[in-house]
Formats: structure tokens, C-alpha cells, sequence
């Protein structure tokens, strides 16, 4: 099946907010600069993580406060309900992008410990339409390497991720299957999913 | 002929949607792949690796994709891609030889350049081929109609099968159905958590296949994260700030 894919989709997330980031190649022009400075923010934030040994819940809670920082977590947890984020009340969308937070956290953050030994390397950064695209590989022990996008924007007004793109897997576009599904099983009922993500992951 | 076996969404049919007419018949065949996963495939993956040392796993799995890359030259050759004909070409060849029979992956250590993994379902698509409505395959999971042609052709154009006598042509298939088995016991969690974890597995399976189907046909290319999910709305695919 999907297995191996599957999985560095699952490793692939985890391991690029973990990995090594071995900066190299010629500078680039301001805006492609920031947009890798502030990955090498995001992975250098989780190194120290990882290096503390502090236990896998305050790990996850660890790596939740990282990606608070340095992803757009509004823009992902909207765009993952689609239409439905439209008919959401500021407070329910407050809520929602809370638990969605927790939830991502929680679902990749304890995966950590499968990429030990593994690392990334930053290749480039391009611009793509109206976002940068960092391109990095990541080696992990035992598997051949693959290629993993971070999708850069600062229209939010800050320099954030909203997307990270494993051998063409894309973070939000998964969520966005599995947050509908979620939304389906409660017949549409907001709160109720809202109930169910604080515990998922 | 092949290219009226692959259905055509509609034209009212949503861009970003997945085109799934057959989706009652999947769902079913998705619930027999779940069942034969949870009684057998699972306990026997994790048991398979459990009780093979991982270096003896990774022997296998090297094994069966020495195996498989004539069938990529081939595949190579029908899609006009001289280059990656040749480099696979190497790559079996110093594997074979160097790489003991392909136990061992020097072509790798040597920096030679990745293996192509051209599949039949590629080259339909490089002849133009459109993709059909998503299938789910007994046992074999995820796939298109397209895919799923491919995968029936490629049984036949591997030309190992042809080139070996019987019982050393089956060598290929046993190896390769134990690095799936394999596979699975070293992805345990992941395949966990998408079939036993997720709100709608069937969902998730999909859309982790597609995109990475998608991802693959366009030679890695970060480009398809646009085209594939392209709608009207501009919600998917799209940059999410402009709505």
C-alpha cells in the first residue's frame, strides 16, 4: 500500500519542525532570506527540545508553543473547514483554532521520537505566486531521502508557515480531509467537533 | 481503447473534489481491506518484524527493487525517457553485479542517480492517458483506474519473468510481497493511525494516495501541489489568504 509514503508524511512533519538544518548555498534576495531564517528558527526552537529529554507531554506541549510561533495556525485551521469556516461565530473560530493547535501538537509531536538520527538540509527557496517555498530533504536513518516544502507568506503580517509539503503531501490539505470527516460523523455540528478535536491526536 | 476504459468526471463535478463514483463499492472494499489488515496482515507484519533483524529487512526490500527495475527500463523506454532507461540500466547492472545479486545497494553509496520507479500507470500518463475516477483495490489499497492498468500491465512487462525459468521467477514476487509484509511491522504507527485513528480512514487513505500519485506523475515537482486541487472557489490549492 501507501505504507512507506504514509509514513515519512508523518515523519516528514514531525522531523522537519526537528531536524538539522545544514545552511548552505549563495545568499538570496531579502524576502527569500527571511522566509529560510525563519525556518532555521523553527528547527533550531525544537532542537533544544529535543536535547532537554523532558518527557513526551511536555514535549507536545513544548512543540505546540513552536508552532503557535511560527505557523499560521489561523489560516491552516480555517482553510482545513473549507466553506464551513464561514458560518463559525469569532468565539466558536477562537475555540476551534485553539484545539486545532492542541490537536496538531498532539498527532505529530509524538512521533518525535521515530526520526533520531535523521536530519535536514535546507536546498533553496523560490518564490511561488505570493508565498516562498524552502525546499529541504531529509535523511532518515534507514530510508532514502526525500523532499520536504515549507510554504512561507507574510500577508498575516509576520513571516509564518501555512503549509508543509511532503513528497507532495500537503499538511493542510490532509487536515482538511480528516477535520470534514470529523465535522460529517458530528452531522455539521461545530461545537461537537470543536468537543472532539481537545481530545484527538 | 485505454483511453475510454478511465471515466470522466462530469463537467458540474467540483475541481478539488476527488472524482469517486465508485465510492459505495470502495467504501466495501476498504472495510474488507481494514478486516483482512486487523486479523492478519498486521499481527503477521509486526510478527514478520519482529522476529527478521532489520538488516536482514532491508536485504529483502533491496532485493525486490533490483528486481523490479527492468520492468522500469521497459517502462522507461515506452514513455521516450532515454536518460532514465540508461540510469536505471546502471543501476541494475552494479547492483547485480557489485550489489551481490541486489542485496546490496551500491549504485547508492556511488552517488549514482536515483532509480526512476517508472511504473505502466506513469507511462499512460505520459501517453496522455487521463487519471479515471479513484478505486480502492482489494488488498492492495488505493488507486486509479489508470493506475490500476498500469499495475496489471506491469505483471506482464517485467522481463525477468520472461528471462527466468520457473521456480527463480517467482523470487521477485516472494521478495517483494515480504518487504510489503515488511513494510508494515517498520510502519506500524503510521498505518495505525490512518486506519484505526482517522475520522473516515477511507478518506484519509485517499487523499494521502492522490497526492502523492499526483506528486510522483509530475516527476516531484512542488508545482502539482496547485493543479490537482484547483477550484472555483479559490479555497484549495490556492493561496489560502485570498478568499
Amino acid at each position: 500500500m501507501t505504507s512507506s509514503v504514509s509514513r515519512r508524511y508523518f515523519i516528514g512533519v514531525s522531523a522537519a519542525f526537528a531536524g538539522v538544518l545544514a545552511g548552505r548555498g549563495p545568499a538570496f534576495a531579502l524576502s527569500d532570506q527571511s522566509a529560510r531564517t525563519l525556518i532555521d528558527r523553527v528547527v533550531s526552537d525544537i532542537n533544544k527540545v529535543i536535547a532537554s529529554g523532558r518527557s513526551q507531554s511536555a514535549m507536545i506541549s513544548d512543540f505546540e508553543k513552536i508552532f503557535a510561533r511560527y505557523a499560521d495556525v489561523n489560516i491552516i485551521a480555517q482553510s482545513t473547514l473549507g466553506a464551513d469556516s464561514r458560518r463559525l461565530s469569532p468565539a466558536q473560530m477562537r475555540a476551534f483554532v485553539d484545539a486545532f493547535r492542541g490537536y496538531i501538537a498532539r498527532k505529530y509531536g509524538k512521533r518525535f521520537n521515530e526520526f533520531v538520527g535523521g536530519k535536514i538540509e535546507v536546498e533553496g527557496v523560490r518564490e511561488v505566486k505570493s508565498w516562498h517555498e524552502v525546499a529541504s530533504t531529509v535523511y532518515l536513518r534507514g530510508e532514502s531521502p526525500f523532499q520536504v516544502l515549507f510554504l512561507v507568506s507574510d500577508r498575516s503580517g509576520k513571516d509564518l508557515f501555512f503549509d508543509m509539503v511532503i513528497e507532495g503531501v500537503s499538511l493542510r490539505l490532509s487536515e482538511r480531509t480528516e477535520i470534514g470527516s470529523m465535522l460529517d460523523r458530528r452531522k455539521g455540528n461545530v461545537d461537537a467537533l470543536i468537543q472532539d478535536l481537545r481530545s484527538a491526536g | 481503447m485505454l483511453v475510454t476504459a478511465c471515466a470522466k468526471p462530469g463537467p458540474d463535478h467540483p475541481p478539488g473534489e476527488p472524482f469517486d463514483p465508485y465510492e459505495n463499492t470502495n467504501r466495501k472494499i476498504h472495510e474488507f481491506n481494514r478486516s483482512v489488515d486487523r486479523a492478519l496482515i498486521r499481527p503477521a507484519g509486526k510478527g514478520y518484524s519482529n522476529f527478521l533483524p532489520d538488516d536482514i529487512e532491508t536485504l529483502i526490500g533491496r532485493f525486490a527493487f533490483n528486481l523490479s527495475l527492468p520492468g522500469s527500463i521497459v517502462n522507461n523506454i515506452l514513455q521516450g525517457n532515454g536518460r532514465g532507461a540508461t540510469e536505471d540500466t546502471y543501476r541494475f547492472v552494479v547492483n547485480s553485479t557489485m550489489g551481490l545479486g541486489g542485496f546490496f545497494d551500491p549504485a547508492s553509496e556511488i552517488g549514482m542517480p536515483k532509480p526512476t520507479k517508472a511504473d505502466f500507470g506513469q507511462t499512460l500518463y505520459a501517453w496522455g492517458v487521463r487519471e479515471g475516477a479513484y478505486v480502492e483495490l482489494p488488498l492492495l489499497g488505493p488507486s486509479t483506474e489508470r493506475a490500476t492498468v498500469g499495475k496489471v500491465v506491469d505483471l506482464f512487462t517485467n522481463p525477468l519473468t520472461y528471462a527466468l525459468e520457473s521456480p527463480q521467477n517467482y523470487y521477485g514476487t516472494i521478495a517483494s510481497a515480504s518487504s510489503r509484509l515488511s513494510d508494515r511491522g517498520r510502519y506500524s504507527e503510521t498505518i495505525d493511525s490512518i486506519l484505526y485513528q482517522s475520522a473516515d480512514s477511507y478518506s484519509q487513505a485517499q487523499s494521502l494516495y492522490l497526492q502523492n500519485r499526483r506528486f510522483k506523475l509530475g516527476n516531484g515537482s512542488g508545482d502539482t501541489y496547485l493543479d490537482p486541487y484547483d477550484d472555483p472557489y479559490g479555497e484549495e490549492g490556492e493561496d489560502p489568504y485570498d478568499q
